[in-house]
């Protein structure tokens, strides 16, 4: 009797639709984590072997094989250290801004095509929920600032804000482009679109433009350097997250990273096809070869030459001032993008795109 | 790995989870003390003269009544833009003209001086 029951057991699990269910949440929620770990522990690595190699450095390389093993080292490092909470700083607003940042970056994963077919929700709203959900990110920032009761990351937060509220603006109307071009707000239904060519060189000059503007607009979201005035370090220590220390100043970091991740697999999937192995027209042999290759190397592949390009932009420009910054947007970028949209529309209405 | 709306739950899961996960184990691995200077908010060791809680300059309120405009703005393009095959040039003039009001408006606010920071 007792050699059936690892079979009685084995059926259970595999009949019963709840535990199905629940089984595949509680795998799913352990993937998510992996992956957010995963992706912080690289990209920071990337980026300290990216700039290493752009200073003519050697960048890490004591902690294991050429410093992979850095990064780990410094989770480990920062695990130790502790998270100290100022004494006059509202405590509770101070504890949960960490967590809500973090939280809506790893929101922003669900509609996200990492392989043909492997997607959390195929969303019809999927390029509408993606900027939606990232932007919950500034109340955290602004939380954090105001918690702090301090000058610096007060200024900070509110740069920060003002910031991201703006760029918010040419990154919907970017995302708006491509979306009359396909019609469809459904990231699958995008990248099916792309089958006989990528949009960048299937859409002529106005994609490139609003690629270009995605591109910018999105460095600024995340608070990368070009655009890092709610942190620079000459002025304000380190903005909102002056007072955090420990593992909840790595949560930002790490934020930041996952956000710079999501943005760049949007720009990859809407403008170099995702999965999409690189096809051109009707050129049955070359796409015949090109789909030998899995769709995940290509999602992946593509998602990390746009981190490169963003990362490239760290070590190129100096950074702006904040009266810069919001001229950037209003009086250049918001303007170019609504003109562009238009001309995109013609495109689409006069059938000009291949 | 389909899991419908349900994942936006999971992914909220997924967050805290890791937030409370990784807050455990530091405050496990970690020591902790506190003085009175220690809990001071830092301002290159200058002993900090009064709260930051005050109130503060009118120019970011300003920059975000601007873009609550026109965010709405770009959530009335996304419909359109998905439609917009079906309503041919008709579409291109509505919104020719949708895009001509808000630009007047941004045109408004430049001229008045609301985008200057000073």
């Amino acid at each position: 009797m007792l050699h059936i029951l690892p079979l009685l057991f084995f059926q259970y699990f595999t009949t019963n639709p709840e535990l199905i269910l629940v089984l595949k949440v509680v795998l799913s929620i352990v993937a998510v984590i992996s992956l957010v770990a995963v992706l912080g522990l690289f990209l920071i690595y990337m980026e300290r072997k990216v700039a290493a190699a752009m200073q003519l450095r050697l960048g890490p390389n004591r902690v294991g094989y050429i410093g992979t093993l850095q990064t780990m080292a410094d989770t480990l490092k920062l695990l130790t250290k502790e998270g100290f909470t100022p004494g006059e700083s509202d405590k509770f607003m101070f504890f949960l801004a960490p967590v809500i940042v973090i939280t809506s970056a790893v929101l922003a994963f669900a509609p996200i095509p990492f392989a043909k077919g492997y997607q959390f929700w195929n969303l019809e709203i999927g390029v509408f929920y993606v900027p939606a959900v990232a932007s919950i990110s500034v109340i955290g920032v602004l939380m954090g600032g105001w918690a702090s009761n301090n000058k610096y990351s007060l200024i900070g937060a509110m740069r920060s804000g003002a910031q991201i509220v703006s760029y918010e603006l040419s990154v919907g109307l970017s995302l708006v482009s491509i979306v009359v071009l396909t019609g469809s707000m459904n990231f699958t239904t995008i990248i099916m679109s792309q089958e006989n060519g990528w949009w960048i060189f299937k859409g002529h000059i106005p994609v490139v433009i609003s690629f270009v503007i995605f591109l910018i607009a999105s460095t600024a979201e995340i608070n990368r350097t070009p655009f890092d005035l709610s942190e620079a370090e000459s002025e304000l220590t380190a903005g909102f997250h002056t007072e955090y220390s420990g593992i909840q100043l790595a949560m930002f970091l790490l934020a930041e990273y996952v956000n710079m991740f999501v943005i760049s697999a949007v720009a990859a999937t809407l403008y170099f096809g995702g999965w999409m192995p690189l096809h051109i027209g009707h050129w049955e042999a070359f796409n015949h070869i090109m789909n030998f290759i899995p769709g995940v190397i290509w999602f992946v592949g593509k998602t990390l030459f746009v981190i490169f390009i963003i990362m490239w932009f760290r070590w190129t420009f100096p950074r702006l001032r904040i009266d810069q910054l919001l001229n950037l947007e209003w009086k250049y970028l918001m303007p170019i993008s609504l003109v562009n949209l238009l001309l995109v529309t013609i495109i689409t209405l006069m059938g000009w795109h291949f | 790995m389909e899991l419908g709306a349900g994942s936006i739950l999971m992914l909220i899961a997924a967050g805290f989870t890791f937030a409370a996960a990784t807050l455990i184990l530091s405050k496990l691995l970690s020591k902790s003390s506190t003085n009175a200077q220690k809990a001071e908010p830092y301002e290159c060791g200058i002993p900090p003269s009064g709260k930051a809680w005050v109130q503060f300059r009118i120019g970011y309120y300003i920059f975000a009544l601007l873009f609550l405009l026109f965010d709405v703005e770009v959530v009335f393009l996304f419909p359109w833009a998905v439609v917009l095959k079906d309503m041919r040039f008709a579409g291109f003039v509505d919104i020719f003209i949708f895009m001509a009001i808000m630009f007047i408006g941004l045109l408004y606010a430049w001229k008045k001086g609301v985008l200057k920071w000073n």
